[in-house]
């Protein structure tokens, strides 16, 4: 049952690259210390920041909730240990490249201490799938593969979707990443487990675990926990090693052999993607009342000492963790979150660790390498695109600032996966310039939205004004009505007052 | 030979005949591409144009009484498009654009006279006779209309970016 498969769709493009994963999984996860500060931002995912429901100078417990989730699509944040809220204000995340955001910054006080789960408040006639739903949204849980979306939205726009495969993400295909292989070799029970939890809120009972060839042991501790649950709805499947076949809309490709239509989701094609970390969050809240306060990241690059997976609480910056791997080698010199293909460089490692964090990585050079050069046509970008796009095209559209052309040749479904730019032998930062152009049409979007609001008020203004006159002109005439129906006499006898007044 | 030329003949009289009729009796397209036009305009309503709104400039525009290059808010992009649009030369701005900016009015020095509330094109004042008025930030477009009839001068512009 549980052998793992390999009966694939195919992934057009991508890269085999250098993983660079051995350094740090050569031990096993390290357990970091509790720090003295944490650092909390609201903003930790997509969509609208949490609201803080403390304040400075309350004294928290691990596992409360300190601040709740706002808007549609967001997240609570919960406290990563007992202490005292000694600030809400901004500080520098990695979100931003390090610039300030709205944190809450917690000094523990060594005890950690954890508060009785609040409990979610079910409605009558709730079905299991529905409370448990619920439940998910209270537990602060967000995609933890990096794409950080709130996965209560998620999962209720997949029930309304209405589909029939869920895929665990075991991918992890960017180089230097390795915390969720270590999830999997550590915690392979609690990923079945949150997989059958996912399963039952969407009722549906296909679902595939998608792990890379280079993962043995990876693969071996999923088998084995698939074996122990006796649960026949799961199949192991080996994806091969090419970046990047663990992007959601690639690995449904991979793994289904369906394809997400362009502008479209998963759900679209029937399937729903989660991260295998993210389905293990679910487990540890919805089985063990613990929400998202902690998460395995990867500390790893030839700038950092001693390369490892650390469990680390939430809010601990990000230099602790360095420090705690040995700290920076002699040779460091560039800070990047994330992997090194998508990862946001930072100026700064005093941002903290967050719920999106998946590795630390510090190089010995910064990742733009050589001049940037005229583009010489040569179309490698295209055949590793795995979009199937043209980025050389784009580029110039790009260049032209021609929003049409560059909407038409489907810039917006880029998933900014930069193996167009690790091939270009020109050096142009094409992933930079497609992120910036699908901004400015985002802008664009929002200003046209703008004025057809604008206009919509004037032409109800010129309305309102036009209903105004017409009242007015009606008063006027019944008022000369009034005045001529009373007569000569009438008119005479009020102007003779009037005189009167005037004259006293 | 003789055939050809009838039937050429009555194509082109059937042709033209329905031609005449359409140009007679169907609605001209000047609403549309005047909506057109104003689709391009930014609906700030600022008059900058020297037209009481976005919608009379476009019909000027169509009309072929006003230049394509009279808009500042929209900025160099809307001079652009519509010379596409209309396929006229782009002419350089008559005046620069302003940046992103709303109006703020300084409550405390407020008198609560309503002449602003009365100048702003897209009712976006909120306000009463001897009482505060303010703005209503996400309907401003910026257009500068309710600076000047302020008696006390407690309207600033503000950068949103």
């Amino acid at each position: 049952m549980s052998a793992p498969t390999y009966d694939l769709g195919t992934l057009h493009g991508g890269l085999r690259l250098d993983a660079h994963k051995g350094a740090s999984t050569r031990m096993p996860m390290q357990t970091m210390p509790i720090p003295e500060r944490l650092v909390l931002p609201l903003d930790q995912h997509v969509g609208e920041a949490a609201t803080p429901v403390v304040a400075a100078g309350d004294r928290v417990l691990r596992g409360q909730l300190i601040a709740r989730q706002s808007g549609a699509i967001g997240a609570a944040v919960h406290a990563s240990t007992s202490g005292t809220v000694v600030a809400i204000e901004p500080r520098p995340v990695a979100r931003r490249h390090g610039d300030p955001a709205p944190c809450i910054v917690l000094e523990s006080d060594g005890e950690d201490r954890a508060v009785e789960p609040a409990k979610t408040p079910g409605s009558p006639g709730e079905t299991r799938p529905e409370q448990l739903a619920a439940r998910i949204l209270d537990g602060g849980i967000v995609g933890l593969g990096g794409a950080v979306f709130p996965t209560a939205a998620k999962l209720a726009d997949a029930r309304s979707a209405g589909l029939d495969t869920l895929i665990l993400n075991g991918v992890e295909c960017e180089p230097w990443i390795s915390c969720d292989d270590t999830l999997m070799r550590e915690r392979a029970d609690a990923i079945v487990a949150g997989g059958r939890l996912l399963l039952e809120v969407l009722g549906i009972d296909t679902a595939y675990l998608a792990v890379e060839s280079d993962k043995p042991e990876a693969l071996d501790a999923l088998a084995d926990a698939l074996g122990r649950s006796g649960d026949e709805r799961f199949r192991l499947k080996q994806v091969p090693t090419i970046y990047p076949s663990g992007a959601e809309d690639q690995l449904v490709q991979l793994v289904a052999n369906r394809e997400v239509p362009s502008g479209g989701l998963p759900t679209d094609a029937g399937c729903l993607v989660q991260n295998v970390g993210t389905a293990a969050a679910v487990y540890d809240w919805i089985e063990r009342g613990e929400p998202l306060i902690s998460r395995i990241t990867t500390v790893t690059g030839p700038g950092v000492a001693n390369p490892m997976n650390v469990l680390v609480r939430l809010g601990t910056p990000v230099a602790d963790v360095i420090a705690f791997a040995g700290g920076y080698t002699d040779a460091a010199r560039h800070l990047v979150i994330g992997g090194s293909m998508t990862g946001k460089s930072m100026s700064t490692d005093r941002v903290p660790v967050v719920k999106g964090t998946n590795c630390i990585l510090v190089l010995t050079e910064a990742r733009s390498s050589g001049a940037v050069r005229a583009c010489i046509r040569c179309g490698e970008c295209a055949a590793v695109c795995p979009i199937r796009l043209l980025p050389q095209q784009l580029h110039w559209f790009a260049a032209a600032d021609d929003e049409s052309a560059l909407r038409e040749h489907g810039l917006l479904d880029c998933i900014e996966c930069g193996c167009c730019d690790l091939v270009c032998p020109s050096h142009l930062p094409l992933t930079t310039t497609f992120r910036s152009a699908k901004a400015r049409i985002r802008e664009l979007e929002d200003e046209k939205a703008r004025a057809r609001r604008a206009r919509r008020r004037f032409e109800a203004r010129r309305e309102r004004l036009a209903r105004e006159e017409e009242t007015l002109s009606a008063d006027l005439d019944r008022q000369k009505r009034v005045a001529k129906s009373a007569g000569a006499d009438a008119i005479a006898e009020i102007m003779r007052r009037k005189r009167r007044q005037d004259d006293d | 030979m003789l055939t050809a030329v009838v039937l050429f003949a009555a194509i082109a009289l059937i042709a033209g005949v329905v031609l005449a009729y359409t140009t007679d009796r169907l609605p001209a397209p000047d609403d549309d591409i005047v909506e057109r036009i104003d689709e391009l305009l930014p609906q700030t309503q600022c008059a900058q144009c020297g037209y009481p709104g976005c919608r009379p400039y476009a019909r000027a525009i169509a009309d072929g009484d006003a230049p394509i290059n009279l808009c500042p808010p929209g900025g160099e992009t809307t001079v652009r498009r519509l010379a596409e649009l209309l396929g006229r030369e782009p002419l350089p701005l008559e005046s620069p654009p302003p940046v992103g900016q709303v109006a703020v009015i300084d409550e405390s020095r407020c008198i609560g006279c309503l002449h602003c509330r009365n100048a702003c094109p897209v009712d976006a004042i909120v306000g009463a006779q001897s009482l505060m008025h303010t703005i209503i930030e996400s309907e401003c477009t910026g257009c500068e209309l309710c600076i000047e009839p302020c008696p006390v001068d407690c309207i600033e512009l503000r950068r949103t970016a």
